[in-house]
């Protein structure tokens, strides 16, 4: 038996110990995705089969390199968040379930960084 | 058991079922996205080798030029191209948009059709930038 309010135990956040978090971390990096998303496939679609120096130029422009640092970490976060879900929907034994959310998350987060240092390498050196 | 219920088909079965449109885009949109998060391997492949210089991007250029690494690029376009419509329509839905089934099909259709179009425009002024035409 409680005595707090319906809204009191919302505001204290419920039973899930957690808010929408998930769910509109989700939404703002889908809504930022879209046109991160037109400006990618543009400049792979533009410099697909270039010669390096012209690809490097092109990626080493500050605009351009904030962008893919953008698109990068943007879209490996949108990765890691909807790749929980699959992983909470398929896998119910509670090991391979921690498991499989470490595998996730390291995993976006190595690719994520790698990319940035690579991004920021083309930005300095070309 | 009774000749009626014996014929009756069980629910659903495959052979008969008929997908509901919704069903097919939000099953692909999964598979999609799963699919993209390995195509991220092949972005930071691309980004590192151009980090690294001439000729650790020329191998990676003789890898996606390949025939094989065609298709992968452009099931990845597919992908990619997919994802972010059906995204678009998830967006619509969390304002509370196209909820109505004919509209959800509708939408759903055109999603298909659109990714199709959007991804053979791409390719080709891929290979236009590559000055194959």
């Amino acid at each position: 038996m409680t005595i707090q309010t319906p809204l009191g135990r919302v505001r204290g956040l419920g039973s899930a110990k957690s808010g929408v978090e998930h769910f509109w971390h989700q939404r703002l990096t889908a809504a930022a995705l879209v046109p991160l998303t037109l400006w990618f496939v543009w400049i792979v679609a533009r410099y697909a089969g270039a010669p390096h120096v012209d690809v490097v130029a092109a990626l080493g422009h500050p605009i351009n390199a904030a962008l893919m640092l953008l698109f990068v970490v943007a879209g490996l976060y949108h990765m890691a968040l909807g790749l929980r879900v699959v992983v909470e929907d398929y896998i119910t034994a509670k090991g391979s379930k921690l498991a499989l959310l470490f595998f996730v998350n390291f995993a976006a987060f190595a690719i994520a960084m790698v990319c940035v240092v690579a991004v920021l390498r083309i930005a300095i050196r070309f | 058991m009774p000749e009626s219920r014996a014929k009756r088909p069980t629910s659903p079965h495959l052979q008969i079922y008929k997908w509901p449109v919704t069903m097919g885009t939000s099953i692909l949109h999964r598979i999609t996205g799963v699919g993209l998060g390995v195509g991220t391997l092949v972005l930071a492949w691309w980004l590192v080798a151009a980090s690294m210089g001439p000729d650790a991007y020329a191998v990676f250029e003789t890898t996606a030029f390949h025939w094989f690494g065609r298709i992968v690029l452009f099931g990845f376009t597919l992908a990619l191209v997919y994802h972010a419509l059906n995204g678009v329509r998830h967006l619509a839905w969390d304002f509370g948009y196209g909820f109505k089934v004919a509209t959800a099909n509708m939408t759903g259709l055109l999603t298909y059709g659109a990714t199709v179009i959007v991804t053979l425009v791409i390719w080709i002024a891929a290979y236009a930038s590559m000055g194959a035409f």
